[in-house]
């Protein structure tokens, strides 16, 4: 533990971290920069920020991006925390580890595969593809991931609070609201969060189920690309990955502090 | 500091005056508080709680003692609602509690492991109870604050449980579970997280608590000292079923089996067979010399030839020097073999020319003396007559 901290291990950590970061990093540095050219440096400037609030398209997208994320991860937060109570709380019932298996499938199934299937779905019940098919997508995949943190929390959860609010003449659905969910607030806020950048982050999935009028941010970038890297897309990227970093360190931190809260 | 010593002080007033005469469970005409009527509880194929009755009496301090894994707690669970008899029922003060939820019974339970709840302060946790009540907040507040005073807690009203002491969380969750002043107040294992010193006071102060506030206390523990300190009546429970229901004096000194005489304290175990029984005492033929022992105060009609087991407290062996005086009975020759020396008490394992070990226990209650027992010396065990208890079972 108390071992010094040598030149191997300074340049393990600054080859790791430079292969993880160094694309963002170029990326961020080039969205300050003057020139049109994305490769040439021509000195600092933040005018493809400013620029970037005259783009109609992308701010629209960007809207759209949020307005997906907030309702996708919201109504994942909720399914997500049932089945994760459903999971741990119910003992042994028929078909639970069919159901646990089926919870967890999404976070290994290639999203196209997911992505392809809703649009199947959507297809067969004949639902006009746009902005709802898209919040219905990213909520069935962002669900498993909010089980999967709120599931953790619930396994160490010391089930003698609820029974001793029950005790004190607590009715279970009440117990639950009282002193349940503040208990677990901070993973179910973890998971929201996680929904939430995940939603955001997503291309593939918004792809397939996406309809005309519903272009998510990651969609309108990627069809930009294909047409020319342009300094504002540098400026909306270094916009998204601070808006995830900001999200991914909140709900890290709310993990952590419930953890230390319940020594 | 002044709060403290009067708490104790009006407690320890009341405790003989009122315990003198309470024995509810001698009286036939008494009715119980609580009865458990032939209740099983089963998990899978086994049985948990089997087929066990038992009465309860109001205002009684009950301990339902064993070791872990007797179904004990399942027993309270029941009680408090958390799980559900397979068979039989649970009746209290004439109310038959199946299918009633554990939040509309009139008993409030003090859990093992407190379970204060950790996002609220000392005071909301205590006040929980009586808020789910809808009590008008005047009264929330002032029965809040009786209880912080009871258990002496009034500074530490608006801290969290994580910022307390494991003494002051057990105060705690004492106050919340006594702050709707149920009929029955259950305790699981309520001193177990305690150190030894603090776990003897706080013996006391229960008991004091519970004369003071006129409640049945139920009490769930596997620590036979706690048992014997604080219950009116102990019920020893093995494997889900109940072996003796007695007061601490009779389950110590009248025990029912080997497994309760064993269970309680330290004791020596001599088997025999009667070779004599009469009118309140027998003669037994053991392995050990004298061979034959004499016995007197056997309650139980015993047969020439019958398997029986002696069971002798060690403090009831005497342990001499010198061979007693001829006609002494029950006089057994040895060595001491091992000397444990607990201050207030010596233990003196006393090998006998057979090979077996007697348990001999001797007060210290001189500091010094004429000639020390030590390691090796040749000694001599007697018993008086009455000194053991005859075991069939």
């Amino acid at each position: 533990m108390n071992r010094r901290f040598g030149f191997f291990d300074a340049t393990a950590l600054t080859l790791g971290f430079a292969f993880l970061y160094l694309p963002i990093l170029i990326l961020v540095v080039y969205s300050f920069n003057a020139s049109r050219l994305v490769t040439v440096w021509g000195g600092f400037s933040t005018q493809w920020y400013i620029s970037l609030l005259q783009n109609e398209q992308l701010l629209q997208a960007a809207w759209i991006s949020l307005r997906v994320a907030f309702l996708s991860a919201a109504a994942a937060t909720v399914l997500g925390t049932l089945a994760a109570l459903a999971l741990v709380r119910y003992g042994r019932y028929p078909g639970r580890t069919l159901f646990t298996g089926m919870v967890y499938a999404p976070l290994v199934m290639p999203e196209v595969i997911t992505g392809l299937s809703l649009l199947l779905l959507f297809v067969a019940v004949d639902f006009d593809r746009g902005f709802w098919t898209v919040v219905l997508a990213h909520t069935t995949f962002t669900m498993c991931f909010v089980t999967v943190v709120v599931q953790a929390r619930l396994v160490d959860f010391d089930r003698s609070l609820e029974e001793a609010a029950m005790d004190l003449g607590c009715p279970p659905l009440k117990t639950f609201f009282t002193i349940t969910l503040p208990l677990i607030a901070p993973s179910v806020l973890a998971g929201f969060l996680l929904a939430f950048t995940l939603s955001l982050d997503d291309l593939v999935i918004a792809s397939f189920t996406s309809g005309p009028g519903a272009t998510t941010l990651p969609m309108r970038i990627y069809s930009q690309v294909r047409l020319g890297v342009t300094p504002e897309i540098n400026a909306v990227c270094t916009i998204l990955v601070a808006l995830v970093t900001i999200g991914v360190i909140i709900a890290s931190l709310a993990t952590k502090r419930s953890a230390v809260a319940r020594q | 500091m002044s709060m403290a010593v009067d708490g104790r002080r009006r407690g320890s007033l009341a405790i003989g005056a009122v315990r003198r005469d309470f024995a509810p469970w001698a009286d036939p005409a008494a009715t119980p508080f609580i009865r458990f009527e032939r209740v099983t509880k089963r998990y899978g194929d086994v049985a948990a709680v089997a087929d066990l009755s038992l009465d309860i009496f109001e205002r009684e301090f009950f301990c339902l003692l064993g070791p872990s894994g007797c179904g004990k707690t399942t027993l309270m669970r029941m009680l408090a609602g958390f799980e559900a008899a397979s068979e039989g029922r649970i009746v209290l003060a004439g109310q038959d509690l199946s299918g009633v939820p554990p939040y509309r019974r009139p008993v409030n339970m003090m859990f093992q492991s407190y379970a204060l709840f950790p996002h609220m302060s000392v005071e909301r946790n205590i006040a929980f109870g009586l808020e789910q009540d809808r009590l008008p907040k005047a009264e929330i507040t002032e029965r809040v604050v009786e209880m912080l005073r009871l258990v002496q807690l009034e500074p530490f009203a608006r801290r969290r449980p994580a910022q307390l002491s494991g003494g002051q969380r057990q105060r705690v969750a004492l106050a919340r579970a006594l702050a709707k002043r149920p009929k029955v107040l259950l305790l699981d294992e309520p001193l177990g997280a305690l150190d030894k010193k603090l776990r003897e006071e706080t013996q006391f102060e229960l008991m004091d608590l519970q004369v003071k506030l006129g409640m049945t206390f139920l009490v769930v523990t596997h620590d036979q000292e706690e048992a014997m300190t604080m219950a009116d009546r102990i019920a020893v429970m093995d494997h889900g079923r109940i072996v003796q229901v007695a007061t601490p004096g009779e389950i110590y000194e009248q025990p029912a089996s080997r497994y309760v005489a064993e269970f309680i304290g330290d004791v020596n175990i001599l088997e025999g067979k009667v070779s004599e029984a009469g009118e309140g005492r027998c003669t037994l033929a053991v392995a050990d010399a004298p061979a034959s022992v004499s016995v007197a105060g056997v309650a139980e009609p015993l047969k020439p030839g019958q398997e029986v087991a002696l069971a002798l407290r060690p403090e009831k062996l005497v342990l001499t020097h010198e061979a007693p005086p001829a006609g002494t009975p029950n006089v057994f020759a040895g060595t001491v073999w091992d000397i444990g020396y607990l201050g207030d008490w010596t233990i003196y394992l006393v090998r006998l020319a057979s090979g077996r070990t007697l348990r001999v226990s001797r007060a210290n209650a001189t500091r010094f003396v004429e000639r020390p027992l030590s390691w090796d010396d040749e000694v001599f065990v007697h018993f008086a007559p009455e000194a053991g208890v005859v075991l069939t079972r």
